[in-house]
């Protein structure tokens, strides 16, 4: 019967998922940064057609990555998150609303989103199309990390457009298409980050400088994955990701999963992803001059950068035969490791002058583990 | 003209796509998909972990989208 339900929830759309609710402990620790994240979740059904489902996420961030360590003192900030979603299912289609609240003390985002799921084709085949409205109030603090002065500096509005087909091949074999194309246009930059231009008159031999983004832009995204049942009870995803955007920045992303059961208590998964991207196309580490040109970057996730994610998953299933109102539940631990190494971008926080003339200092990298631990209730 | 042709050339390839479609029997019986049920097979068991590691990694690359939703924030610091 649960495998049944999953099955709906992979594959086709004619049953809405069971009811569940989860509790989860996050940790991310690297380049700088310590972010502790805890968030609860229940959805339930409240008819065979119609479902809810509420979700809160709290994040508290310490410390600071190292472009904004590089001129700001260290950062305590905490981002609340909220969310709400309503499922109706009409026959073979499901249609879903949800609203997402995110507030930090200098950044506040709401997305509203809407999107219908069609079991075609003998339910063989799954048509998704989504479409959501995100409006962003960016802000900076220019106090300090416990007494903050926070100026609104700008708007930013996105528009998602989304479509997926998820498809069975054989009795094997299944897969998944999705494209999603954002636009943006606003503030799009990051306040904490500068950019930096040669200055002799400057004992670092550099100034630092505002970024100034474009404020539009489009990206397009679009991801495969197939995911093949092994021989023996076992199973192994392929996934590749293509992005671009009109920034100039064109992204590749690999990832193989490997998942294997050892009967229905436990579950085992390993993963490992690869990521690659060029840089903006106004991005550089260090410019000629200030004002060298109309857009100036210099935030990292705009630099020509890899990384590659090696992870594991455990998850053990207890309560087989249910007890008072569950009908079983799961805990689930999960870490992953990730290398990140710039490209061009350099670390001007630990090696500077007399040593290291400004654009000879050594490439940042840094690595990062995430912990997450979760209880997951069906009932 | 050349614009009206791929706009035909586009409603004809819909309507055999639709027409081939509706007559399409699916080759995988539904009592053969025993294997595609197994929850090891679920694209996304547990979906607020997956979309806690889309914003790690949307706050640190680049790219983003076609992974599901991220939800929102910056990711600034």
């Amino acid at each position: 019967m649960i495998a049944a339900l999953l099955l709906i929830r992979s594959t086709i759309a004619d049953v809405l998922p069971d009811n569940r609710a989860d509790v989860f402990y996050s940790k991310y620790s690297g380049g700088g940064m310590d972010i502790t994240g805890y968030s609860a979740t229940a959805r339930a059904k409240l008819t065979e057609n119609f479902a809810v489902e509420a979700n809160y996420f709290i994040d508290k961030v310490s410390g600071a990555s190292i472009d904004v360590l590089s001129q700001a003192s260290v950062i305590k900030d905490e981002r609340k998150q909220k969310s709400g979603t309503l499922e109706y299912l009409h026959d073979k289609t499901t249609y879903t609303a949800s609203y997402i609240s995110s507030v930090e003390r200098d950044y506040i985002s709401e997305t509203a989103s809407f999107s219908l799921s069609q079991s075609m084709f003998g339910d063989l085949t799954t048509l998704t199309l989504g479409f959501s409205d995100t409006h962003n109030t960016v802000g900076e603090n220019n106090g300090t990390a416990d007494v903050p002065k926070v100026a609104w500096v700008g708007h930013a509005l996105s528009r998602t457009y989304s479509g997926g087909l998820s498809q069975i091949l054989t009795k094997n074999l299944i897969a998944d298409v999705n494209l999603q194309v954002i636009t943006d246009a606003g503030y799009l930059a990051n306040p904490y980050r500068s950019i930096r231009f040669l200055d002799g008159g400057n004992a670092k031999g550099y100034s630092l400088a505002s970024q100034v983004y474009p404020d539009t832009h489009t990206s397009t995204a679009v991801q495969v994955q197939a995911k093949y049942y092994l021989p023996y009870r076992a199973a192994v995803t392929g996934l590749y990701r293509y992005f671009t955007d009109t920034w100039g920045v064109i992204g590749n992303t690999y990832e193989v999963d490997y998942t294997h059961p050892i009967g229905n208590t436990w579950i085992f998964e390993g993963r490992l992803r690869y990521y690659r991207q060029g840089a903006a196309s106004f991005y550089s580490d260090l410019f000629p001059f200030a004002d060298s040109q109309n857009f100036t970057a210099r935030d990292q996730n705009l630099a020509a950068l890899d990384n590659t994610t090696i992870g594991a998953k455990v998850t053990y299933a207890f309560l087989p035969d249910g007890w008072r109102i569950f009908k079983r539940g799961t805990v689930t631990a999960d870490v992953s490791r990730i290398r990140f190494n710039y490209l061009n971008f350099r670390d001007i926080k630990d090696f500077s002058l007399p040593q290291y003339t400004p654009g000879t200092e050594p490439l940042y990298s840094f690595s990062a583990t995430v912990y997450q631990l979760f209880l997951s209730m069906y009932f | 003209m050349r614009r009206s042709s791929i706009l035909m050339l586009g409603a004809l390839s819909g309507t055999l796509l639709l027409s081939s479609g509706c007559s399409l029997q699916p080759w995988v019986k539904p009592y053969e998909r025993d294997r595609l049920a197994d929850p090891i097979m679920a694209w996304d068991r547990d979906a607020i972990s997956s979309g806690y590691m889309d914003h790690i990694r949307e706050s640190r690359e680049g790219s983003r989208g076609a992974t599901g939703g991220a939800g929102g924030g910056c990711g600034c610091n």
